[in-house]
């Protein structure tokens, strides 16, 4: 008795569940895959092409239907790549991957004649100026998108590397070293 | 028997050869000629530049204050001597990368002539929070190296309750011996320091830990502290690093320091002895911190020494001193041997954390030819954070920076045992200093693509906002030219 009421009762549980997941799919169906919402989150969001795809979320499309390496974004890096990695449950070899070299815009102030069309484009309102007065750059909300050096008319704006200054050196990485090079003073033990 | 169950008090370390027998025996150079010109950074120290209030031109008298201290974490700076201002601008400063940082030139005028000091008859009968105000107004930071300012850390200490301060005077680097010196000479000012910053947190007790290489130090310490009930001195087995802080308290006390904690959240403190010795100076004679005892050694010197020298002195100067050797001379290295920094040349100023400088040989550097791994584990048993260095070392070689995190990164001191240690000369520490300085560059670029995804949002809603408004304005201009024309329509419909 016991054993047929507990067969009716789950085979009227999995019916009733399978009906409840049947409906679900039809109702709740999801157009795009989540994971290529939360890979265009991750991706910087410039747009700049430099993978090869149209823009960020083209990209990210790829990189969910496993059709672009986890290294496939040059600004991002290989800070980049490693959340992609963890992101997609990829393995990852990082050794050949460069690093991006870090630019920032500035305005020559001898050649900047006030026209105000590089803050107009600026996604960042990292440019301030008048009209008729020399832009400036902030260089923290720069993110080098280049797109205030196609619209200078005196090409006043340029990009350069970031300066390296005591607040953002860094050791660099260790590779075969000659015993002459410079390196801790760890090496120098007696 | 029941020892054998203890946890040991010890983790890792090394012994290196002490190469301290040339200097220890001396005492302290005195004599040093004032150099010239004296070239003194504005940031010594941990936390924010202190800002300058003199002017180029200014005369100023020795013990006079230069720059104020900006924040809570700061630390103002003195003239070391009387003379005059003759720059504020950047100069290489004394790091591995000698980039320009701001620095005020004072060329002195060889009268050494004093500003006018205030003194206190009983400083124990000040309130304990002016202890820190003065110890704060001299200038003092951590003299061991790590520069942190003093005053800060005597409040923390004050705040938390402390029971124990430690003072440190293990000095566990290799060469380096100022601090013995220090405390064989002027142990009885050492104390008088220590009591006054017992004072300064309300604490009772203080321990002052000697490496037991250094028995003359430990028997005039001991002979110093003997009247006094509160100041205990002891000795300790002589390994480096010692003197790291959790390590140190970890023998002394048998307590151990939790991760992601300060050492004052379990009731320690730990200061320098000469940070004691800077306290003493500051509140018995008003003198702000303006010199140091710095020890030059090396291979290539001829005349080492401990010597006294003023703040900017140029290394270049205390070379000439000590008749180093240039040629011989392979690198220059500020501080200690394991943890010290390399410096490119001897044009830079000595600064509140330089301990020694060694100018070492070409036969004193380690061979850095790498070899491949052998497995023996010699650097895991050497950690004293308790690391595997290999493991992490493999990580970073392939940028597998977040494993290398996850494997304990963030708790390594880079204090050099496992590079030095390591029979096939991998540079293991090399790997972790880089690696950590690329997570924090790594935290910054994600910090900034925040920001940029904030900036951007900010800007298409202002631009959302313009064009509605130019719609609704559009929509309004329509409107009002058709209310006219109906206005003339009607008139003309009048007429």
């Amino acid at each position: 008795m016991y054993v047929l009421s507990a067969i009716v009762s789950l085979t009227l549980l999995g019916l009733f569940l399978g009906l409840l997941l049947g409906i679900a799919g039809k109702y709740l169906k999801v157009e795009s895959s989540p994971i290529v919402d939360e890979l265009e989150a991750l991706l910087p969001g410039s747009q700049c092409g430099q993978c090869g795809f149209p823009g960020c979320r083209p990209a990210a499309e790829a990189l969910s239907e496993g059709n672009a390496p986890a290294t496939m974004c040059p600004p991002g890096g290989s800070a980049l790549a490693e959340q992609i990695a963890a992101l997609l449950g990829l393995d990852l070899d990082l050794s050949d991957v460069k690093e991006p070299e870090l630019l920032v815009a500035r305005v020559s102030e001898d050649t900047c004649t006030g026209c105000t069309r590089c803050f107009k484009v600026c996604p960042t309102d990292a440019i301030v100026g008048a009209p008729k007065q020399i832009h400036a750059v902030v260089a923290d909300a720069c993110i080098a998108c280049k797109k205030c050096v196609d619209v200078c008319p005196t090409e006043c704006l340029q990009m350069h590397p970031v300066e390296v200054t005591l607040r953002n050196w860094r050791w660099a990485k260790p590779h075969h070293v000659p015993a002459q090079s410079l390196g801790t003073g760890s090496n120098a033990v007696c | 028997m029941l020892s054998f169950f203890k946890t040991p008090r010890i983790r890792g370390g090394v012994h290196a050869k002490e190469h301290k027998t040339a200097t220890a025996a001396l005492p302290i150079a005195t004599n040093f000629p004032l150099p010239k010109k004296l070239y003194i950074p504005l940031q010594q120290h941990v936390g924010k530049p202190a800002e300058p209030l003199i002017m180029v031109g200014d005369k100023v008298l020795k013990g006079q204050l230069l720059a104020y201290s900006q924040g809570l974490i700061s630390a103002p700076v003195h003239a070391p001597s009387s003379g005059i201002i003759v720059d504020v601008n950047d100069y290489p400063a004394p790091h591995p990368s000698a980039l320009p940082i701001r620095m005020i030139v004072l060329e002195t005028d060889g009268k050494d002539e004093w500003i006018k000091t205030q003194l206190v008859d009983d400083p124990f009968q000040l309130n304990p929070e002016e202890i820190s105000l003065c110890v704060g107004a001299a200038g003092i930071v951590g003299l061991g190296g790590a520069t942190f300012p003093t005053a800060v850390k005597l409040n923390m200490g004050r705040e938390n309750h402390v029971d124990t301060l430690i003072i440190n005077g293990s000095e566990c680097e290799p060469y380096l011996c100022c601090d013995d010196r220090l405390m064989q000479e002027r142990a009885e000012q050492i104390i008088d320091g220590v009591r006054l910053m017992l004072h300064g947190m309300e604490s009772e007790h203080a321990v002052v830990a000697i490496e037991d290489n250094k028995p003359q130090a430990f028997l005039a310490m001991r002979a110093a502290a003997d009247p006094y009930a509160s100041v205990n001195v002891i000795q300790i087995p002589t390994r480096y690093p010692m003197g790291w802080d959790r390590q140190l308290i970890r023998y002394v006390t048998g307590k151990e320091v939790p991760v992601g904690c300060r050492s004052s959240e379990i009731g320690v403190t730990i200061h320098n002895v000469g940070t004691a010795y800077a306290v003493h100076k500051a509140i018995r004679y008003g003198q702000p911190l303006l010199n140091r005892v710095v020890t030059v050694a090396g291979g290539a010197v001829k005349r080492p020494m401990n010597v006294e020298v003023p703040f900017g002195t140029l290394i270049s100067e205390l070379f000439e001193f000590c008749e180093v050797n240039q040629q011989e001379t392979a690198r220059i290295i500020m501080g200690g041997p394991m943890m010290g920094d390399s410096l490119p040349h001897g044009a830079l100023p000595t600064v509140k954390a330089t301990s020694g400088i060694l100018a070492l040989t070409q036969s004193e550097l380690k061979n850095t030819d790498e070899q491949p791994c052998i497995r023996c584990a010699s650097c895991v048993s050497v950690c004293p954070a308790g690391l595997r260095p290999l493991d992490m070392a493999n990580n970073i070689r392939i940028n597998q920076l977040d494993a290398a995190v996850d494997l304990g990164l963030k708790d390594c001191i880079s204090c050099g045992c496992c590079s030095y240690i390591c029979p096939s000369n991998i540079p293991l520490v090399q790997f972790f200093k880089y690696a950590s300085g690329e997570v924090v560059a790594r935290q910054q670029a994600q910090h900034k693509s925040e920001q940029t995804k904030r900036l951007m949002d900010a800007r298409n809603a202002r631009m959302e906002r313009i064009a509605q408004q130019q719609r609704e304005e559009e929509l309004a201009r329509i409107a009002a030219k058709a209310e006219r024309e109906r206005l003339k329509a009607e008139q003309e419909a009048l007429v």
